[in-house]
């Protein structure tokens, strides 16, 4: 390719302007392309534009470097441990942590909670939106209620919820369920008014049925929307647990940052954190596999 | 769905005997105000390849969808074949379905893909039965959208300018493609359209909607396939646009297609065998 472009330019500086037939440039047919000679440029294919260094490396090089400054910080004392504890320090912690069991069993603990809050909670977002969004009944009884309701911050019922269930497993469990409900209730609905009416319009012309009408284009219809919403819910999980926990729990992630706080342990709270972000990033990659499985027949559009 | 219409009528014939597909007295439709349907009668004879012309805005695509039951806000008397099939300018595929699936769709039974692929087959894209819709080309696509109205066997097929989002090149095989189509399975067709060209090459019935009436009805008795450059072909194209009130009747140069050259169209391939002795309606 590059080969041929070089000898189109090569062609193009043989035909050199000649001034005397530049300055008549329509006398004659001959003259025209005599006239103005381009600059060529080649043009790269993509394969060959990429840098060697694979994307998957240069990555993580951002957050590594960011890294390395912290612990640097820590070592020569501009950052004071007491604050903050150095990189090494957490993953030592980290390792401790895991060897005893305790970090295991809290976790275990946490997820527990924010998958049953989130199969609560995400049937009863999702049942309600059905609902509402295939019946013109179901709409105005219910819409008009869950929208007023979601606009009230769930950390705001923790009280209420003790005061409800006691500090038992139940008003963690509620919490979560009452915080993911609505990104789920909001998302399906939208999907489910949004499918395309030319798409309904011409399942009706092929004869199916109300039900079949639900069944193979409202619902698949609204389904990227649905995974939209359960992402949105999961964020929302995590941070209903991290609230929920903080109140009177005796296990789970939560109750390990409550008590690292009582004792100043900035190690453990820094091990919590980073557990809180790895596990939301691990169901970040569990949804998004969901979406590749589920919205196959989509063409992605991957980015520029 | 059909609940607007009259289920009870099994049969209803035309002036000469010929079995209807299509029986329209005083039809009325309006948009608030704004009638865009007035007074309408329509017969199609079984059979029948009817077009549809005039200008966008007419209400020729109102009166489809009545007759497909999408649009129920009418008054009058509408009589249309039960068995009826609906193509759209935009192939309307479900694009979460693969195009076997969405070819099958709403037929009762489980989905049988064999009957999906010999609909394919017929018009040339059974290798593409298991591919996503949105991977189809654009003529691909209307094929498959043609599939999905052939294969539930129409007494009648609404076209509703199912060639219009083609490119020219596409859109004269997609042309002979339904005239194929229509000669081996003979449906009625009711072809909405505004190009005068196409409804001409295709139709045995050209009729001109004006004003919300049928204001003009062409019978078409020219042997197929037709020719663009037959003298007889002019002036009828010649005479319909001057009823659309386009040109001063040589008609040259003011339509798109006339550049087609004839020899391009492209015949049925298995005309011979399979095209049965026509008799054009009138």
């Amino acid at each position: 390719m590059t080969t041929q472009i070089l000898s189109v330019e090569e062609s193009a500086t043989v035909h050199a302007p000649d001034p005397v037939v530049s300055a008549e440039p329509y006398a004659s047919a001959e003259a025209i392309p005599a006239r103005h000679t381009p600059t060529l440029v080649t043009v790269i294919p993509s394969t060959s534009r990429r840098r060697g260094v694979p994307r998957w490396i240069r990555r993580p090089v951002g957050p590594l470097l960011l890294l390395l400054l912290w612990q640097i910080a820590s070592w020569s004392g501009s950052t004071s441990t007491e604050l903050l504890a150095s990189p090494w320090t957490v993953v030592t912690t980290f390792g401790d942590l895991v060897s005893s069991g305790d970090l295991p069993k809290a976790i275990a603990v946490s997820l527990r909670r924010a998958g049953t809050g989130l199969l609560l909670g995400g049937s009863i977002g999702i049942f309600l939106a059905l609902v509402a969004g295939l019946f013109r009944l179901g709409e105005d009884l219910i819409d008009a209620s869950v929208q007023m309701i979601r606009t009230v911050p769930f950390v705001g019922l923790i009280p209420l919820f003790i005061i409800w269930f006691g500090i038992g497993e139940t008003p963690k469990i509620g919490l979560v369920a009452f915080g993911v409900a609505f990104p789920l209730y909001l998302n399906t609905y939208a999907g489910i008014r949004n499918v395309d009416s030319s798409l309904v319009e011409a399942a009706r012309t092929v004869g199916l049925s109300r039900l079949g009408l639900i069944r193979h284009v409202i619902l698949p219809g609204a389904l990227p929307n649905v995974l939209v919403g359960f992402r949105y819910a999961l964020g929302i999980a995590w941070l209903a647990l991290i609230f929920a926990e903080q109140v009177n729990a005796n296990r789970g992630i939560g109750q390990l940052l409550n008590d690292a706080q009582e004792f100043q342990r900035t190690d453990i709270i820094v091990v919590c954190l980073v557990v809180y972000a790895f596990l939301g990033l691990t169901v970040d990659a569990f949804v998004r596999l969901l979406e590749r499985v589920l919205l196959s027949w989509r063409p992605a559009f991957s980015g520029a | 769905m059909a609940t607007s219409l009259q289920r009870s009528v099994t049969t209803l014939d035309g002036q000469d005997g010929t079995p209807l597909a299509v029986g329209v007295r005083n039809l009325r439709r309006a948009f608030g105000d704004h009638t865009v349907i007035e007074n309408l009668d329509l017969d199609v004879p079984t059979g029948q390849f009817v077009a549809l012309l005039g200008a966008s805005g007419c209400g020729k695509s109102t009166l489809l969808r009545i007759l497909a039951d999408l649009d129920t806000e009418f008054s009058g008397d509408v009589r249309v074949a039960s068995r009826r099939a609906v193509a759209f300018q935009a192939p309307r595929l479900l694009p979460w379905k693969r195009v076997w699936r969405n070819v099958v769709l709403g037929l009762p039974g489980r989905p049988d893909k064999t009957h999906a692929v010999a609909a394919l087959e017929e018009v040339g894209l059974a290798h593409r039965a298991n591919a996503w819709p949105k991977t189809l080309s654009g003529g691909e696509a209307q094929r498959a959208s043609l599939a999905r109205a052939l294969v539930r066997d129409p007494e009648l097929m609404l076209l509703d300018e199912p060639f219009g989002a083609l490119d020219a090149l596409t859109r004269i095989k997609a042309q002979s493609l339904v005239e194929q189509l229509w000669q081996r399975h003979n449906p009625a067709i009711l072809l909405v359209t505004h190009d005068v060209e196409e409804s001409l090459l295709l139709a045995d019935r050209v009729l001109i909607m004006k004003d919300g009436v049928i204001a003009h009805s062409v019978d078409v008795t020219l042997p197929r396939p037709r020719n663009v450059s037959d003298p007889q072909f002019v002036a009828l194209r010649a005479e319909l646009l001057t009823w659309l009130g386009v040109g001063d009747g040589d008609g040259v140069g003011d339509d798109p297609h006339q550049a087609t050259p004839a020899a391009g169209r492209i015949p049925p391939q298995d005309a011979q065998e399979s095209l049965p002795k026509r008799t054009i309606h009138s």
